[in-house]
């Protein structure tokens, strides 16, 4: 078990009731924790506190203690400690003891009227036509604290419409009530300075410095966090109205970090990817480039039709014709660090079903120090865990292709790496039979006797190992493509097929044997899971040499120290 | 009762014939003379002498000058800075600028004990961007005083080694709020912190302890350590004590400076016979005592109600012109002393024109940080000018008052308070003017009025 830090707890009163809250905590997540809702709008958990929309001013308040005797004053009308009440904003409040916060009060009342007043006198009256509806906290606030009319009859300021900030941000500065949440992101978390205000007062107007542009690959954490219609995303801005879309968890799959996400979706079509907040592993961000992978859904290079000799052929026409390349002998398996845990599972169990070796091709690129890391597969921990391979994998299969240059590889089950660009060359290719089970084309797939359609992340559920080694559900969110077969289907046929045990075809089943088999994850089952994820001891993997440097909530020299070193 | 004479202590020299700004003429009048006795005593003496004095803040919120040193955090090991604060920006407040345009040495002088007082190696002189000669001859002060060894490394053969740079602002009132400034000095936009956490005396200018001191504040200083706490503690009036600068703008026939021992002279005395009465002809309607954003005096209303006096209550029963000008008595009538910038007004004066012209240059001036004075100050301002074009609405009187309510107390800084008194008072002193507006406005304007904003 790893013990949760000790912190002190403070006990404060929210409206009369007591809560003892960790210390720094401040007065909007107290309340929060008993359900008491402080509307708010520059205020965010994951950044710095500023106070500048004044929306969470409330009556803060400390018992009174008579100044000679220092003995608390009671309030005879209630016989209770007299309260110094004062306002104050509740997000800049930390608790300290005995604190009080009043938030129902009708000067609170009083207060949130007024701000909601002022920050809807220049903004424009253009829901309807708004993409933030439905998740815009403007409406939402008006309609809580509201007055619910206007007693403003002046001309609105006029400010730029349709700003391009950057590539993938659009800014419609007269919907902006300058809270600010952006330009601290910027700022403090993708350390990209580049957004800050020009003139002042209610002239106030959000622009990119002169000469930059909103360009880093964090830039659609601003539109997610921006709490109006001001900031939005160029990708999905007016595709749809988001109270039609389903939301479903899933994980970012483009690097080992597993940033938490919901995939957004309606009549089998994702339409956006947001993240989730994972305080361990994302907090409440992610990259840009994580946001635009489904588009690969629809890709015009999805393979939609299973292939035996280049012909499309029924999925168990194929599956038998692969069966039969594979009892011949001679037999290696290049699994993938994109698999999810169960397909890594199923694919050692191929690998050993047909005695043959397998490998894993590694992908891997600079990491951005924040939620983006060095290693592009998502899952090269989950092989290790289930013991598909027990060393870390390199880019090129050199021991395959000198083993096929041997006559010792004869064939091939490749799942989803394009063997041709990890050094098996069209020469090698041509000497063995390759069965391809992938999502997308490519040379193998294209020179491969059998060609077995897969689905993508967004089409299966699973888990991943993220860096942190850090097991992750992610969740189907649209139906596979027709013509493809889920992976694990797909697998267990084979596994079944090369003489292996009858093992389940989806994840909660196979998870029966999984968590028997498998040391790391034994008395895990997957519907217990929880939606942040399950710390897996990282201590047999402690020597490996990973490809990841530090990143946000991940210190590969600390995760080395914490595991005992062994032999 | 007839005015008392001027007591003119920070102006002792200023306007002397032939009293120039250089070092050589400061030095002739026994320029220097305090430092070089200061730097020979306890830092922490000095402290108690400006604690003993009584001196509050001459910037505008009256703040006891001795207390705000003794919150700097000291334990901290950061270096301490002080900032003085010649953002002198208020509406009606022009007493700054004179001290820095005609005696700079005086304000140096009175920097360098301040800063030997509180072991402060650094300082910087905040000066209001539309200052720039004021900026130009402080660095030559600077220059003079640095060559003769008031300033710089070891101080008159000390070891102790202070220096002070001079920064301008770049034109916006909001500077010359402390944090705001010391925002500015960070090279960023001078938008007000919150406090808690942000209190300049524990974490200011690069988060480290700073001071911030009104020109005038850090002026009286010097003459503290000249007189000692104790004496200088005997000017004036109790609580409000040493002298302070009134600047009289507006319908009087004599306005300017003036130089007075706190409280010892009525706004009667002041306006009617140091300042010469109203104009020919006219009289007084209404005066702000404390800079634009001091609450607004009706001449004809009447004050009443209890003060001390000594150790005792006594009733009080003052019109306007029996207001002695301290901060405790125009605090206790519902303004403020403030910056001390006093702007009189006649009957020639229409109330909602002069609103809609102090509303003019808040809604110009208010950061737009926080929500509450971004917006109100505008509206407020376009319902006044809307008012003087023409299309005044019987209700507009209320509207303004409840704009103004939802913005005082709610904001950063003081700025919500500074955007919304004036309205807040005139409306209550002149509620009728703003109801009958609508009719009035039928009538044509006086020749030669000024234009309406």
């Amino acid at each position: 078990m790893i013990q949760p830090a000790a912190t002190d707890l403070i006990t404060v009163n929210v409206d009369g009731r007591e809560i003892a809250v960790p210390k720094g905590t401040n007065m909007i997540e107290a309340a929060r924790r008993l359900g008491t809702d402080i509307p708010h709008y520059c205020y965010h958990p994951k950044l710095a506190v500023v106070g500048n929309c004044r929306m969470c001013l409330v009556e803060l308040g400390m018992a009174a203690v008579d100044p000679a005797t220092k003995a608390p004053v009671m309030d005879p009308a209630t016989g209770r400690p007299k309260i110094n009440w004062r306002p104050g904003i509740a997000c800049a409040a930390n608790a300290s003891a005995g604190l009080h916060v009043r938030t129902t009060s009708p000067l609170v009342k009083d207060f949130r009227e007024g701000v909601m007043e002022f920050l809807l006198i220049n903004h424009p009256l253009d829901c309807p036509i708004c993409d933030q509806a439905g998740e815009c906290k403007l409406q939402e606030q008006a309609t809580g604290y509201g007055r619910g009319y206007s007693r403003y009859i002046e001309q609105k300021n006029v400010k730029p419409k349709r700003t391009q900030l950057g590539p993938r941000v659009t800014l419609d500065d007269e919907r902006c009530i300058l809270c600010s949440r952006c330009i601290r992101f910027c700022k403090d978390v993708a350390k990209d300075d580049v957004l800050g205000f020009t003139d002042r007062g209610s002239y106030s107007t959000l622009s990119c410095y002169p000469g930059r542009k909103l360009e880093n690959n964090y830039s659609l954490n601003t539109v997610d966090i921006c709490p109006v219609g001001a900031l939005t995303s160029t990708d999905f801005r007016f595709k749809m109205r988001v109270w039609f879309l389903k939301q479903t968890s899933s994980i970012d799959t483009e690097s080992s970090v597993g940033a938490n996400t919901v995939v957004w979706s309606r009549e089998g079509a994702v339409y956006r990817i947001t993240p989730r907040q994972n305080d361990a592993v994302n907090d409440t961000w992610m990259a840009d480039s994580g946001r635009l992978l489904y588009k690969a859904i629809r890709s015009a290079e999805r393979l939609d039709a299973a292939r035996v000799d280049g012909s499309s052929s029924a999925l168990d026409f194929a599956l038998a014709a692969a069966a039969g390349i594979l009892a011949k002998g001679g037999v290696g398996v290049v699994g993938s660090g994109r698999s999810s845990v169960e397909e890594l599972f199923l694919t050692a169990k191929l690998a050993k079903a047909l005695k043959a070796p397998a490998w894993l091709v590694s992908r891997t690129g600079e990491g951005d120090g924040l939620l983006v890391s060095a290693d592009r597969n998502p899952n090269v921990r989950g092989a290790l865990v289930t013991g598909l391979i027990s060393s870390l994998p390199s880019a090129r299969l050199d021991e395959l292709a000198a083993r096929i240059d041997a006559g010792e590889i004869r064939s091939v089950v490749s799942v989803g790496e394009d063997l041709a660009a990890a050094g098996i060359g069209a020469k090698r290719l041509a000497k063995v039979s390759v069965v391809y089970l992938g999502t997308h084309s490519n040379p193998t797939s294209a020179c491969a006797r059998v060609v077995l359609p897969t689905l993508t992340v967004f089409e299966k559920s699973g888990t991943l190992v993220n860096q942190q080694f850090r097991i992750q559900k992610f969740a189907r969110a649209v139906p596979g493509l027709t013509g493809a077969a889920d992976d694990l289907l797909v697998l267990s046929r084979l596994v079944s097929a090369a003489g292996g045990p009858g093992l389940g075809a989806d994840a909660p089943s196979l998870w029966a044997s999984i968590s028997q088999e498998v040391p790391a994850l034994a008395t895990m089952s997957y519907d217990d899971m929880p939606a942040t994820g399950l710390l897996l001891d990282a201590a047999p993997w402690s020597q490996l040499a990973f490809a990841e440097g530090p990143s946000l909530h991940y210190q590969p020299a600390q995760a080395q120290k914490e595991a005992p070193a062994r032999g | 009762m007839p005015a008392p004479e001027q007591y003119r202590m920070i102006f002792r020299h200023i306007d002397e014939p032939g009293y120039t700004s250089d070092l050589a003429c400061y030095l002739r009048n026994g320029g220097y003379e305090v430092l070089r006795k200061a730097v020979q005593r306890k830092p922490e003496e000095l402290v108690d002498e400006v604690k003993k004095s009584g001196l509050r803040g001459r910037g505008g919120a009256g703040f006891p000058c001795g207390v705000k040193w003794t919150l700097l955090d000291r334990k901290s090991g950061k270096p301490i800075y002080l900032v003085a604060n010649a953002d002198e920006s208020e509406p009606g407040t022009f007493k700054d600028r004179y001290i820095v345009y005609k005696d700079p040495h005086q304000l140096l002088e009175g920097i360098m004990i301040t800063c030997f007082a509180n072991k402060v190696e650094r300082t910087f002189i905040y000066i209001r961007g539309e200052f720039p000669e004021g900026a130009r001859i402080l660095e030559r002060a600077i220059a003079e005083a640095r060559a003769a060894g008031f300033v710089g490394p070891n101080i008159l053969g000390t070891g102790y080694g202070c220096e002070i740079y001079v920064h301008r602002g770049a034109g916006a009132y909001i500077c010359g709020e402390e944090t705001g400034l010391i925002e500015s000095m960070e090279g960023k936009r001078p938008y007000p912190r919150i406090k808690p956490p942000y209190f300049p005396a524990v974490l200011g200018l690069y988060q480290c302890p700073t001071i911030v001191n009104n020109v005038e504040t850090l002026c009286h200083v010097k003459h503290i350590a000249e007189r000692g706490g104790e004496a200088y503690s005997k000017i004036g009036t109790p609580n409000n004590t040493g002298t302070r600068i009134y600047c009289v703008s507006g319908h009087v026939r004599r306005p300017g400076c003036y130089e007075f021992e706190v409280g010892k002279i009525t706004m009667g005395q002041l306006l009617n016979e140091v300042c010469g009465g109203p104009l020919p002809g006219r009289s007084f309607k209404a005066v702000i005592p404390g800079g634009s954003s001091a609450k607004v005096l009706r001449f004809g209303e009447r004050f009443k109600g209890k003060r001390k006096s000594g150790a005792t209550m006594v009733d009080y029963d003052w019109g306007v012109e029996d207001i002695p000008m301290d901060f405790d008595s125009l605090a206790m009538i519902g303004s403020m002393g403030g910056s001390g910038g006093v702007i009189v007004m006649d009957d020639s004066v229409s109330m909602v024109e002069a609103l809609g012209n102090i509303n003019e240059f808040y809604a110009h001036e208010s950061c737009g940080q926080c929500t509450p004075c971004r917006e109100g100050s505008l509206w407020m301002k376009r319902i006044t000018s809307r008012m003087v074009h023409g299309l005044a609405r019987a209700e507009d009187g209320a509207l303004l008052k409840s704009v103004a309510d939802q913005i005082a107390g709610r904001t950063i800084c003081a700025f919500g308070e500074a955007c919304s008194w004036p309205t807040q008072s005139f409306i209550a002193k002149f509620g009728d003017e703003f109801k009958a507006y609508a009719a009035a406005k039928a009538q044509a304007r006086p020749d030669g009025a000024a234009e309406l904003i």
